[in-house]
């Protein structure tokens, strides 16, 4: 991979992208992991720091270690911050379901999160910047209409491992860089753990299948196990619909996509 | 004869009609003032590239007013520029216009439509039929629309017509920059190493000069790769911007250079047409048959 390059390409679509949709102020929330400090990193090339507004969303057990180092990383880039704990919204609708369930407490605070980004977004006329990589995309780890909300996500087409170069390229806390990743939606909660698989693995297992379109027989004759493949063939296919737009029932003769075909609109 | 050329690499915005001309103008303007001869833009320089529905809507007749003020600036300086064209049947063309003297001279209708991957050409196109060199009063001159340079056959009819130069049109998007495996470690982008090794084979197998001219800029996310590029009769690099910004690469068409580089290694004359078009017709039989 050539960062040099890779950075210079995201930072001009990040500014170009918003640009002509006449915004030049950016928000996004910083959590203190890897891909939310690269988004933030390159939006505060693009915009300038002073236009970034990176925001902090601590639950009650988020790790403590999370807000410090999404404070180091905000200090680093001289991004602004602001601190929007999200205990009350989540417990709020939690507690009055009665909700235990991880997986669902989950994603509402992913969700509360976009809740919280999106009005803010409203409030600087910035455009809410994603940090969901290609990795966690193509494996459906996100929640939808929550992280996987944005306007513009220069990451979504970075596989993790890349992230992590840029990450270095970028200079960024060794905090930040060096630790396991972690969705921090519960405690002492790991990626790699949830999956059941390390994003080094299923990086280059997803390189193969989905860049270089190797077929089974390709992927088993270099040496990946059989049920490894399927398990991420099986995660790819049954997130799709996260990738996708609401699914519309096509009844008059100009659908939306499939035969009302334009780019976004852009105001100049 | 010598002849003064500026290929422009611009970021033409999608569906903006007067901002693309003011555009066109000003760059003309300046290659005018600089004592250009003849300037070329990038495919669809006047509409953008991934117009989907969009096509139809920007589409121009030939003598559409619009045009006007492209033949108008034809007069100081020969041009080669992007546009939809409407043909009278209706059928709607990814055309490049090549405008000298006050007129249209030349129409070069998109031949090889992309219709895979990312693209959607055949969707949203005909595809033009012929490749007509243009007669200009600067040379005679082969015009290839992107694609249409990924087949062999648009540059080896252009050989036979005996052009002075190919000149090529492109809205190429920049991928592989961040690809593992074989292209790790080389420099650039994947699809810009790709164009350059195109060019390069184009130019020596027909011994002419390749003027290629890319676009920059983002459509929805998807980068233009630039990487516009100049080579004479021997492959020999006369410009390249290596550079992700809108911007222009003058160079100079030599015709002496030319008609050496043919006569030292007599490609033109040793070829046999006659052949390759028994061949091709005892081929095209046999697929019918």
């Amino acid at each position: 991979m050539q960062p040099d390059l890779l950075n210079q390409i995201l930072v001009r679509f990040l500014k170009e992208e918003a640009g002509c949709f006449g915004f030049k102020k950016a928000v996004l929330g910083l959590s203190g992991g890897v891909d939310s400090a690269v988004s933030c990193a390159l939006a505060a090339q693009a915009f300038g720091p002073e236009n970034v507004l990176a925001v902090m969303m601590p639950y009650t057990t988020s790790h403590p270690d999370s807000l410090n180092h999404a404070h180091l990383c905000a200090e680093a880039l001289g991004v602004r911050t602001k601190i929007v704990p999200i205990g009350d919204m989540v417990d709020g609708y939690a507690n009055q379901e009665g909700l235990e369930d991880p997986t669902r407490r989950g994603n509402i605070m992913a969700r509360a999160r976009m809740v919280v980004l999106y009005d803010q977004s409203a409030a600087e006329s910035g455009l809410v910047i994603g940090t969901s990589n290609k990795t966690e995309i193509l494996l459906g780890y996100s929640t939808q209409f929550g992280d996987g909300a944005s306007a513009l996500n220069p990451l979504g087409d970075l596989y993790k491992h890349q992230v992590f170069q840029l990450a270095r390229h970028l200079d960024l806390p060794t905090e930040i860089v060096d630790k396991a990743p972690s969705a921090d939606l519960f405690e002492g909660q790991s990626d790699e753990a949830d999956l059941g698989f390390t994003y080094a693995e299923a990086d280059e297992a997803l390189f193969r299948m989905i860049e270089e379109r190797w077929s089974m027989e390709e992927l088993l004759e270099h040496g990946f196990e059989r049920a490894f493949i399927e398990k991420l063939q099986w995660r790819v296919t049954i997130n799709h619909y996260k990738r996708l737009p609401p699914i519309i029932a096509k009844v008059t003769s100009r659908s939306f996509l499939t035969d009302f075909r334009y780019l976004r609109c852009r105001d100049h | 004869m010598k002849t003064a050329v500026r290929l422009i690499q611009c970021n033409s915005r999608l569906g903006d009609w007067e901002h693309n001309k003011s555009m066109h103008q000003e760059a003309i303007d300046a290659a005018v003032r600089n004592g250009k001869q003849l300037v070329m833009f990038p495919e669809l320089s006047m509409t953008g590239y991934f117009l989907k529905d969009q096509a139809h809507e920007q589409a121009l007749s030939r003598d559409a007013e619009e045009l006007e003020f492209l033949c108008e600036a034809s007069k100081s300086i020969s041009i080669l520029a992007g546009f939809v064209e409407r043909g009278r049947d209706g059928r709607i063309y990814n055309s490049m216009g090549f405008f000298e003297d006050g007129m249209l001279l030349s129409v070069h209708r998109k031949v090889h439509l992309v219709t895979y991957g990312m693209f959607e050409d055949g969707r949203d196109f005909a595809p033009g039929q012929v490749f007509e060199p243009v007669r200009s009063k600067h040379g005679i001159f082969g015009i290839m629309t992107c694609e249409d340079m990924w087949h062999i056959g648009g540059a080896y009819l252009y050989f036979l017509d005996g052009v002075d130069a190919l000149l090529v049109a492109s809205a190429s998007p920049g991928r592989g920059i961040s690809a593992a495996g074989a292209s790790e470690g080389e420099p650039g982008m994947a699809s810009n190493r790709t164009w350059k090794t195109i060019q390069d084979h184009a130019c020596l197998l027909f011994q002419t000069p390749v003027l290629y001219a890319n676009r920059v800029g983002f459509e929805d996310g998807i980068i233009f790769g630039g990487a516009t590029r100049a080579l004479d009769a021997s492959a020999n690099e006369m410009g390249y911007l290596d550079s992700l910004d809108e911007g222009h690469l003058d160079v100079e068409l030599s015709r002496a250079l030319l008609e050496r580089t043919r006569a030292i290694t007599p490609l033109r004359r040793d070829e046999r047409p006659e052949l390759f078009a028994a061949e091709l017709t005892r081929r095209n039989q046999g697929e019918q048959a």
